[in-house]
């Protein structure tokens, strides 16, 4: 069962929250060649393991929130505010 | 190894069936094939099928981590069908069709294909109404179908709610007449079978671990059970296909995704044929055993544990009681989950490369039983002649890039929302 421990509300129930996306990807300058918005519109990594994701606390306090999450066990280490990281990761 | 028939069960009978051979050998890899499949799913079984049938390519080996019909093939809630809409679709599903109704005679394996029929329920005016431009599409393309009143939904299906104070009344449906199910396991064993008979090797327990490559070239495979070489490497491992890619360094269009199945115990006859809800995500139908057998939506995050969680699994069970009130009385005997090749735009992926000595077959989403048959022959015909069949020339690696996605459901590059 995953659990989302939402900095503002606490811990609650995966049924609160809506999936969003990886959130390591990033969005590629305007002028960027086309094989790079290529990449970033259709191409994911879709790793086996520790996943670095948004979740949007939808029926909470609608904060979007980052969390990392190991995509074999359904295991959450760590969430976080969008413009933080794990440190792992930062 | 010879035929089954009804004299060679009488005959094994009469022996108390202890002569019975082996469905299929079980053979130490060779150190070279001229093709080799990776994944001994329905797919990757019926692609040795064909190679060996339809192109006379029989140095054959398919490599499977686990056993063969462990992956998605026997995870499956067994939907056989060809509604689809879109050009680069419908033809290639009802091809499938075509090779469905001749399978069991095929393979000389029954794989009970029954064909029961799949009823899509309406429950508005305007949802009616775009079953009523799926319907005259599929007519177009030659694929059975018929729009049905709510008297005729409810005749066919008596158990669904047809009162009118109900949360989504029955407006009226759409029945593709010639589409049902089929015994998934069944339809694993009778490709591995008809194949190991022509020749085709099986080799289970066997992982691939990586790629061998000469230059630019993929020249074979390294497993647990050593390396093995080929002159093409065919890939056929649904869920797992971007783990593979990632050994080449290749990110793929595709997101892999949990989706849950349910059955109950065995019951007397109660759903007649396949059934849709409309106003929900929910589709059902009772196997030749009994076991009522249903599922709903993915999951919606990507994950490759082969299990889901709750919140999908009481939305599945209450699209089912809307529906259905009387399933609540029903015992539920099991649930699981299955990985799936969720792609970009909902459509798989059957081509050549992007590397050479490499062909890709994966992006199957929730509806790659269905696809078995056709995905095997277009596979084969695609590995062996270094180009795509006919049939699924639109299924591209690069569609995406060259903007020419097939989205049955317009709904972009959101794999969870296919
Ligand atoms: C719960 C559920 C319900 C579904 N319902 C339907 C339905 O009603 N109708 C429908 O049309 N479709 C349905 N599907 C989808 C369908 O089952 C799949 O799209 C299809 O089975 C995928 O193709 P496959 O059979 O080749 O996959 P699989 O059977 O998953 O085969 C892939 C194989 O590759 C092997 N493999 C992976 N990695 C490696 C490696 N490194 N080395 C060697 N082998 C490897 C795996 O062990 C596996 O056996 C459903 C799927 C699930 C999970
Ligand atoms: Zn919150």
């Amino acid at each position: 069962m995953i659990r989302i421990n939402c900095p503002y509300c606490g811990e609650r129930e995966h049924s609160e929250f809506t999936y969003g996306e990886d959130a390591t990807r990033t969005t590629p300058d305007n002028d960027a060649p086309m094989e790079e918005w290529n990449k970033f519109v259709y191409e994911r990594a879709n790793p086996a393991g520790e996943h670095i994701e948004y979740w949007h606390h939808a029926f909470g306090c609608r904060a979007w929130l980052k969390v990392q999450r190991n995509t074999l066990t359904h295991d959450i280490s760590w969430v976080g505010l969008p413009h933080e990281n794990p440190e792992a990761a930062s | 190894m010879g035929q089954y028939n009804a004299l060679n069960i009488a005959w094994n009978a009469l022996r108390g069936h202890k002569h019975w051979q082996r469905a299929w050998r079980d053979p130490e890899p060779k150190s070279n094939y001229d093709v080799i499949i990776i994944g001994g799913g329905g797919h990757g079984l019926a692609t040795a099928y064909y190679l060996a049938k339809n192109h006379g390519i029989t140095n054959v080996a398919i490599l499977e981590k686990g056993w063969i019909g462990g992956g998605n093939v026997g995870r499956n809630t067994t939907i056989v069908r060809s509604n689809y809409l879109l050009d680069g679709n419908a033809p290639f599903y009802e091809h499938g069709m075509n090779l469905w109704r001749d399978m069991a005679q095929d393979l000389n394996y029954n794989v009970m294909f029954s064909p029961r029929g799949v009823m899509n329920i309406a429950h508005s005016k305007s949802q009616y109404d775009t079953f009523a431009r799926r319907a005259n599409t599929m007519r177009l393309n030659g694929i059975q179908s018929e729009l049905l009143s709510r008297e005729e939904v409810l005749e066919r299906e008596p158990i669904i709610d047809g009162s009118a104070d109900t949360r989504f009344p029955v407006w009226g449906g759409i029945l593709q007449p010639d589409a049902g199910n089929a015994r998934h396991d069944a339809v694993a064993w009778g490709y591995a079978r008809a194949a190991d008979q022509l020749g085709v090797d099986i080799i289970q327990n066997c992982e691939v671990i990586d790629f061998i490559k000469q230059g630019e070239r993929i020249i074979g495979v390294k497993t647990n059970r050593g390396d093995i070489h080929a002159e093409k490497v065919g890939m056929a491992v649904a869920g797992s296909s971007s783990r593979l890619a990632e050994k080449l360094g290749m990110r793929l269009p595709i997101e892999s995704h949990v989706l849950q199945a349910f059955v109950t115990e065995p019951y007397k006859p109660l759903i007649n044929g396949v059934v849709t809800f409309g106003a929900g995500h929910f589709y059902v139908s009772q196997s030749d055993k009994g076991g009522v057998v249903f599922g709903g939506d993915i999951d919606g995050y990507n994950t490759y544990a082969q299990r889901g969680n709750l919140p999908v699994f009481e939305d599945v069970i209450a699209g089912g009681l809307t529906m259905m009130p009387c399933l609540s009385r029903l015992k539920l005997l099991r649930n699981w989950g299955g990985v799936m090749d969720m792609s970009m735009d909902g459509s798989p992926i059957i081509d050549v490369g992007p590397i050479d000595g490499l062909y890709l077959n994966t992006g199957w989403c929730y509806g790659g039983f269905k696809a078995t048959p056709a995905s095997g022959y277009c596979f084969a015909h695609t590995i062996a002649n270094d180009e795509a069949h006919e049939l699924n020339k639109a299924y591209t690696l690069d569609r995406f890039a060259k903007g020419y996605t097939i989205d049955e459901k317009g709904m972009g590059p959101y794999p969870k929302a296919h």
